[in-house]
């Protein structure tokens, strides 16, 4: 449940292209829905990466509590794949599953201009007063139609390694560390200059370029697309500062230079080659199964300058479902408060639930991360969902972002100046967008 | 159809051979018969062949000419993989964009000397490698297997291992080259080093295809050409340069022509080298096969990328006549040396 932007396909890529074409040649034989087998009802669901509803033992659950339900997960390992396999399926509804997750970065395309294709929840009278109330405004369409329920969240902060603070002279403690950097994204460039001329000389400041710019931007409303729904990156404030930010971790040969999730970029997750990274709760298991026992225990989790949201996804029901009211059943179940929680609990998801939050605080209170020096993660990311913004969404999202992602890493490796750099991405990006 | 063929052909009756005068019995009905039969025999050696190719022809129009068609139909709307079935008339509007496309103009230029680093070295290297294995040595068919294991590896898992190969940090290339105290390379950033790393996974592939094929050429040129050639005092050098190149020139021209098909669809190498359909953060080693997929399927323009589509058609079709010319002009002058011979 992890944003994976295309240009950081990781080396599983070929996997997840392999399971795409499985799924493509498996999907045209057997219509969507599957079949009525004496009473039992087959429920797809088609979702991206370790999606983590399963590993949770939801569906396992679901089949007890449901005798005549048997659930079929199909996974691709790419977002990337999944949408674009997604969107080919949609107009001649063959393919498709009965539920099919969506990424937060394609939610405002598939809310409003593929909005036909789902089923509006409204028609089903489900639940949605407990969803966090941006969560769900970013699944209802300008007319009011319902289409996806939220599943998890990505409240954002920091993990640093707590040795290489400590050979900079810098805190180890994690509130003196939140303290460092609390409130402004220059105070955590400043401490990074700090950190590069007295910490450890093979150790960067910070994984990639991209993953800075990606965690100031998302602290801001307004980012690639304004109120109006035009593209804006060009002028917004988000990401005009997003870059700038960026641009002063490029500068000063703060980053290990490399795009995020590449098997480059593991590797240097691996070897611990940077000093800290912008976390969202889905990052902690990525660094853990990374680290491995090497990094276990010099890791630690602090708040982000700002508050902001990375990542998160949602659940949606096909038009093409045959099973469509036990289809929207289900979902309702799997992002139903107490799933949510157990989500969290299993896989470190947060939940998008303000329910969840309030209803079990002590049990999502207790959670610890072992990794992480038992930090209290419930707690911090609580504390870290307050005064997330209201992202402001469109349908091009993805490429936008990416596109100056590229930008930076450009920048970073080939010398170019900001001003170039910033040159080129927009031509890139206008091409991209252009009819 | 095959089991009226020996009705049609009945090997002692009704054959063609000169029968015994018919009885007086033998009525009508049995002329009518033959007439049908020979009728029936006409159709078969006329139609029957037909019928056995219509498969192909039909496989062909459902998945090779419609889709081509299509595409070429598409290329001339406004379409977008959201919404595939609603086309706007956009008139050649995609294809003159391309002109003025640097996307495009880069991405062509990066197939060219993709093409060139990856064809030329591999053609050269083949060449030699046919050569040496052309020699009377122990364990041939071992050489002749072990060269073609490569090709029969997946571009994908090639692809991944050479990636890693190639890290900047961690990579072993980069690590042997800082033993003779070279500097890191970035292989994956750098316009240069990245095409270079990617011909040579395409080197990789192909070499021992190609040196298979240039084999079973050079075993085909007659051993009395080297004799004589042995005899005027030509060297192993001369005798490579005068006797084994002319004869296999339209071999060579036929591996070219393979290869230029090939690197001009060159998809998958980039595609993983890095993971992304963008060929580099500065598409520097962006293909067209890449910058078409990525206008397809990652900014869902299906109408923009079926006319880089039909360019990269349109541009195979160039190169096609551009070599029929050159095999028009080689096979009229090795022809004349074969009617010499």
């Amino acid at each position: 449940m992890r944003t994976t932007p295309r240009t950081r396909m990781t080396r599983r890529a070929a996997v997840g292209t392999a399971a795409m074409m499985l799924a493509v040649t498996a999907c045209s034989s057997s219509d969507s829905g599957g079949g009525d087998d004496g009473g039992q009802i087959t429920l797809t669901v088609g979702v991206f990466g370790q999606f983590g509803l399963e590993e949770a033992g939801l569906y396992e659950e679901y089949m007890e509590l449901n005798d005549n339900i048997v659930i079929e997960q199909t996974s691709v390992q790419e977002n990337s794949d999944y949408y674009a396999a997604l969107l080919t399926r949609l107009p001649t509804g063959s393919g498709l599953m009965d539920i099919q997750a969506v990424e937060v970065g394609n939610i405002y395309e598939v809310t409003n201009e593929l909005g036909q294709y789902f089923v509006d929840l409204n028609d089903y009278d489900v639940d949605t007063g407990h969803f966090m109330d941006w969560k769900a405004a970013q699944a209802t369409s300008e007319d009011g139609r319902v289409v996806g329920l939220g599943t998890d969240t990505g409240p954002m902060g920091l993990c640093y390694r707590t040795d290489y603070f400590e050979e900079a002279g810098l805190p180890t403690d994690r509130e003196e560390v939140s303290e460092l950097w609390a409130g402004s994204w220059e105070d955590y460039i400043a401490t990074g200059e700090q950190f590069m001329s007295d910490g450890p000389d093979d150790v960067k400041w910070v994984d990639s370029p991209g993953g800075v710019f990606n965690a100031v931007v998302n602290g801001y409303e307004e980012r690639f697309y304004n109120a109006a729904g035009e593209v804006s990156y060009k002028e917004s404030q988000g990401v005009s500062d997003a870059w700038d930010i960026a641009m002063r971790a490029v500068d000063g040969e703060m980053t290990t230079k490399q795009a995020q999730f590449t098997p480059d970029w593991e590797r240097s997750v691996a070897n611990g080659d940077f000093a800290t990274i912008s976390c969202p709760p889905w990052m902690l298991g990525y660094i853990a199964d990374k680290s491995g026992d090497a990094g276990k225990g010099l890791w630690d989790y602090a708040a982000a300058p700002q508050p902001g949201n990375w990542g998160g996804s949602f659940l949606t029901v096909t038009e093409a479902s045959q099973h469509k009211e036990e289809a929207v059943k289900l979902i309702e179940w799997l992002t139903a408060p107490e799933q949510q929680v157990r989500l969290f609990t299993e896989r470190g998801s947060f939940p998008s639930s303000e329910e969840a939050i309030a209803n079990s605080e002590d049990e999502i209170q207790g959670v610890t991360h072992d990794y992480f020096a038992d930090a209290p993660i419930g707690e911090l990311f609580t504390q870290a969902v307050d005064g997330i913004p209201t992202l402001i969404v469109g349908p091009r999202d993805q490429v936008i972002q990416e596109g100056l992602a590229n930008g930076l890493l450009a920048a970073d490796t080939q010398g170019l100046d900001g001003d170039e750099a910033w040159d080129a991405t927009v031509r890139s990006i206008d091409n991209a967008l252009d009819d | 159809m095959t089991t009226d063929r020996t009705n049609a052909a009945p090997p002692a009756e009704g054959g063609a051979a000169p029968r015994p005068a018919p009885d007086a019995t033998a009525d009508e009905k049995e002329l009518r018969r033959r007439r049908r039969r020979s009728w029936r025999y006409r159709m078969d050696t006329k139609a029957s062949p037909y019928g056995f190719v219509a498969p192909f022809f039909l496989f062909f129009g459902a998945f090779g000419l419609f889709p081509l068609l299509f595409t070429g139909w598409a290329a001339l709307h406004r379409v977008r993989l959201q919404n595939p079935g609603e086309m706007e008339w956009a008139g050649l509007h995609n294809f003159t964009r391309l002109l003025s496309d640097e996307f495009f103009w880069n991405a062509l230029a990066n197939t060219f000397t993709i093409g060139i680093l990856a064809t030329v070295p591999q053609l050269a290297m083949a060449l030699g490698l046919a050569h040496l294995l052309n020699y009377k040595m122990r364990g041939q068919n071992f050489f002749r297997v072990v060269m073609l294991t490569p090709y029969a590896t997946s571009v994908a898992a090639a692809t991944l291992v050479f990636a890693i190969l190639y890290g900047r940090d961690y990579g072993m290339i980069n690590w042997a080259l800082d033993l003779v105290g070279i500097n890191p390379v970035d292989w994956k950033n750098n316009t240069w080093a990245s095409q270079i790393a990617i011909s040579t996974i395409v080197i990789w592939r192909w070499t021992g295809y190609n040196t298979l094929i240039y084999l079973a050429a050079m075993q085909a040129v007659p051993r009395d050409l080297y004799e004589s050639a042995a005899l005027d005092g030509a060297s192993p050098w001369k005798q490579f340069l005068h006797v084994t190149l002319p004869s296999l020139r339209p071999t060579i021209l036929f591996t070219v022509v393979v290869s230029t098909i090939g690197a001009t669809q060159l998809f998958g190498e980039p595609l993983l080298f890095a993971g992304s359909p963008s060929g580099g953060n500065q598409n520097q080693y962006q293909t067209l096969g890449l910058y078409m997929y990525e206008m397809g399927w990652m900014n869902f323009n299906l109408g923009r990328a079926s006319a880089i589509a039909w360019s990269m058609f349109l541009l195979l079709i160039l190169i096609g006549l551009a070599y029929w010319a050159v095999s028009k002009w080689i096979t009229r002058s090795t022809g004349g040396r074969r009617s010499s011979r």
